[in-house]
C-alpha cells in the first residue's frame, strides 16, 4: 500500500489538475491567471492543465469576492470536487473582499465561504506571483 | 416524434471556467437549431453605484477601475474625465495625450486577447497560444508606463499620476513596431485560414437594422455597418486631434466582428505613435478641490468593447450623490440574443465570443426535454468540444449551405 500511495501523491504532484471560478470579481485576475497558463509564463510545464468540470479538478482556483449571489455556486462547485481538494484564492478580493468590502452585494473573502490553502494577494497578482502560490501549493502537497 | 417534442429548453450558466464573468442564458432549440433566447443577468451584482456615494472622489477612482478589469483605463479615464467636467477643470495636454495613449494601449491588449479567446472558442489554440504570446508586448509596455500589468491606475483627476521619459518613447515605438508586424500575420490569418472562415463566416447575423433597432454598440455595431464612433462622433481627450479612421464593415457576421478588431488595432498603434511624437511638453496634471459644488455631467467614452456611459451628480461635498454607469456589454445583449436565433447550438460559444462580452458562462448547461422531464447537464468546455465536434462531422455541408448564400 505504502508504494500505491506514493504512486498516487507522485501522480498528484506531476498533474494538479484546475478549475477556474470567477466568484464576483472585475476580471483582472482571470486574464492574469490565463496569461500564466500560456506561453510566455507557462504553468504547464507543471503538469497544470485547466479543466472545465470541477469533478475533473484537484484545485479550485478563486478570483474576486464572494458575491451574495455566487456563495451558494462556490459552496456547490467545491462540493463537486474529489478528494483531496485544494483551494487556492487569487488576488486582494479574496482575501478581504478589497476594495469592494462594504458593498451590500459582497460577502467578502471566499474563506466566508470555502477553506483556502494558498492565498496570493495583489490587485491583479502578476503572473509571476500565482506561480509562486502554485510552487506554494506544490509544496504543500508535498507534505501531504 | 412530433414536432413539438423536438423542442427543448438549454440553460446554460451561470458558472465557467474561462476568464469571463457570469451569465445566465436560457435557449430554446428544436433540434439543431436555436429559436429563442432568455437571459438573467446580476450574478457578479457587488453593488458598486452604492458604496460609490460613501466613498470619496479620489476613492472613486480606484474604485471604478475594478468595475471591470479588461477596460479599467476606460472606466477610469471616463470617471475622471467626468468629475472634472463636474468640477469645471481641464486637464494639461500632455495628461490629457498620456491618457490618450494609455486607452488605445488598452485598446490593443483587450483586442488581441479576444481574438485568442475566439480562436480557443472555435478550437483553433494554436492561434489563441501566439495571440496571447505577442499580447505580451503591450503589456509590458503598459507595465513600463504605468508600473501595473492590468489595472493601471494612471488617471487622476485633473491628469495622469506618471510621466513618460525619452528613453521610454523609444522602448513604447520599438514594442508597437513588433506589435504591428505581428498583428498583420493575424489578420492574414483571419483573412485565409479555413478553420477561421468555415467557423466565422455567415455565422451570427445580425443585420444594420436589427443593430439600430437593438442599440448595439462598438465594434459589434461598426460589424453591422453602423457607422458609430464616439472617438470621432463626440471627441474626448485628445481624440480631436489624433488622425484615425473607423473601421466599419458590413458583412455583419462574426467574421465582420473579428476583423473590425484587428483592423482596429492597427489604427491604434498609428493612433499611438502619432500620440508619442506629438507628445506636448508641460505639466501633467493640474490641481483638483477636494469639494465639488452642486451639479450633474454626464460623460461618455468609446472604451475596446463600446460605448461607456457616466452619470454623476455632486452635492457640495465631497462624495458623488450618485453616479450611474452604462457598461457597453449590457448595450450587447439584446443584440447578441438576436445574433443566436436561427443559428445551430454549436455556434452559441462563438457567437457569444463575438461581442467580446465580460461573461460568458457556458459552463454546465443543463438540458432539459420538456415533455419527459429527462434532464443532462452540460459545462461550458463540454459545450465547446461538442462544437468542436459537431462541426468535425457536418462542418463541409454547413459550410457549403453558408456560401451559397
Amino acid at each position: 500500500m505504502a508504494v500505491l500511495s506514493k504512486l498516487v501523491k507522485w501522480a498528484r504532484i506531476k498533474s494538479p489538475w484546475i478549475i477556474h471560478y470567477n466568484s464576483g470579481g472585475c476580471n483582472a485576475c482571470d486574464i492574469e491567471v490565463v496569461a500564466a497558463l500560456t506561453p510566455r509564463f507557462d504553468v504547464e510545464r507543471f503538469g497544470i492543465l485547466l479543466k472545465g468540470s470541477p469533478r475533473h479538478a484537484d484545485v479550485l482556483v478563486v478570483t474576486g469576492p464572494v458575491t451574495r449571489q455566487t456563495k451558494n455556486r462556490l459552496i456547490r462547485i467545491y462540493n463537486q470536487m474529489a478528494d483531496p481538494k485544494f483551494v487556492l484564492a487569487v488576488g486582494t478580493c479574496t482575501i478581504t473582499g478589497g476594495v469592494f468590502r462594504g458593498a451590500y452585494g459582497v460577502l467578502g473573502g471566499v474563506d466566508e465561504a470555502i477553506p483556502v490553502d494558498v492565498f496570493v494577494p495583489g490587485c491583479p497578482p502578476k503572473p509571476e506571483a500565482i506561480i509562486q502560490g502554485v510552487v506554494k501549493l506544490l509544496e504543500k502537497l508535498q507534505k501531504t | 416524434m412530433s414536432v413539438e417534442k423536438r423542442i427543448f429548453k438549454i440553460p446554460v450558466g451561470p458558472q465557467h471556467p474561462a476568464l469571463k464573468e457570469f451569465e445566465h442564458f436560457v435557449f430554446t432549440v428544436d433540434g439543431e437549431r436555436v429559436i429563442d433566447v432568455g437571459f438573467r443577468i446580476g450574478y457578479t451584482h457587488r453593488g458598486i453605484e452604492k458604496l460609490a456615494e460613501s466613498k470619496t472622489y479620489i476613492q472613486n477612482l480606484y474604485l471604478c477601475e475594478r468595475i471591470c478589469g479588461i477596460c479599467s483605463a476606460a472606466h477610469q479615464g471616463c470617471y475622471a474625465q467626468t468629475v472634472e467636467e463636474l468640477a469645471d477643470i481641464t486637464a494639461p495636454p500632455r495628461g490629457t495625450y498620456i491618457r490618450t495613449l494609455i486607452w488605445e494601449l488598452e485598446r490593443i491588449h483587450s483586442h488581441l486577447l479576444w481574438l485568442g479567446v475566439a480562436a480557443h472558442e472555435i478550437g483553433f489554440d494554436t492561434l489563441f497560444m501566439l495571440v496571447w504570446r505577442d499580447r505580451e508586448v503591450v503589456m509590458d509596455l503598459l507595465e513600463m508606463i504605468s508600473g501595473n500589468r492590468v489595472n493601471y491606475a494612471m488617471s487622476t483627476i485633473g491628469g495622469v499620476r506618471r510621466d513618460i521619459s525619452d528613453e521610454l518613447k523609444h522602448k513604447i515605438l520599438k514594442g508597437l513596431d513588433i506589435l504591428e508586424e505581428r498583428t498583420k500575420y493575424y489578420k492574414e490569418v483571419c483573412m485565409k485560414e479555413q478553420t477561421i472562415l468555415a467557423r466565422a463566416a455567415n455565422v451570427g447575423i445580425l443585420t444594420r437594422e436589427q443593430a439600430l433597432k437593438l442599440n448595439a454598440v462598438g465594434p459589434t455595431a461598426r460589424a453591422s455597418g453602423v457607422d458609430v464612433d464616439l472617438r470621432r462622433d463626440d471627441p474626448y481627450g485628445a481624440y480631436d486631434e489624433v488622425p484615425f479612421n473607423v473601421i466599419v464593415y458590413d458583412t455583419c457576421d462574426v467574421l465582420a466582428r473579428v476583423l473590425v478588431r484587428v483592423d482596429e488595432t492597427f489604427e491604434c498603434i498609428n493612433m499611438c505613435r502619432w500620440l508619442l511624437e506629438n507628445l506636448p511638453e508641460g505639466d501633467i496634471r493640474t490641481k483638483f478641490a477636494r469639494k465639488i459644488a452642486e451639479n450633474e455631467v454626464v460623460g461618455r467614452v468609446e472604451a475596446p468593447r463600446g460605448e461607456l456611459f457616466y452619470y454623476i451628480k455632486s452635492n457640495g461635498t465631497d462624495k458623488p450623490e450618485r453616479l450611474k454607469v452604462r457598461t457597453p456589454t449590457l448595450a450587447n445583449i439584446l443584440p447578441v440574443c438576436e445574433m443566436l436565433k436561427g443559428g445551430y447550438i454549436a455556434d452559441i460559444p462563438i457567437v457569444l465570443a463575438g461581442i467580446d462580452p465580460c461573461f460568458a458562462c457556458m459552463d454546465r448547461a443543463l438540458f432539459i426535454d420538456e415533455n419527459s422531464e429527462k434532464k443532462w447537464v452540460w459545462s461550458r468546455e463540454q459545450l465547446r468540444i461538442y462544437s468542436i465536434k459537431w462541426y468535425k462531422e457536418h462542418g463541409n455541408e454547413v459550410v457549403r449551405e453558408r456560401w451559397k448564400q
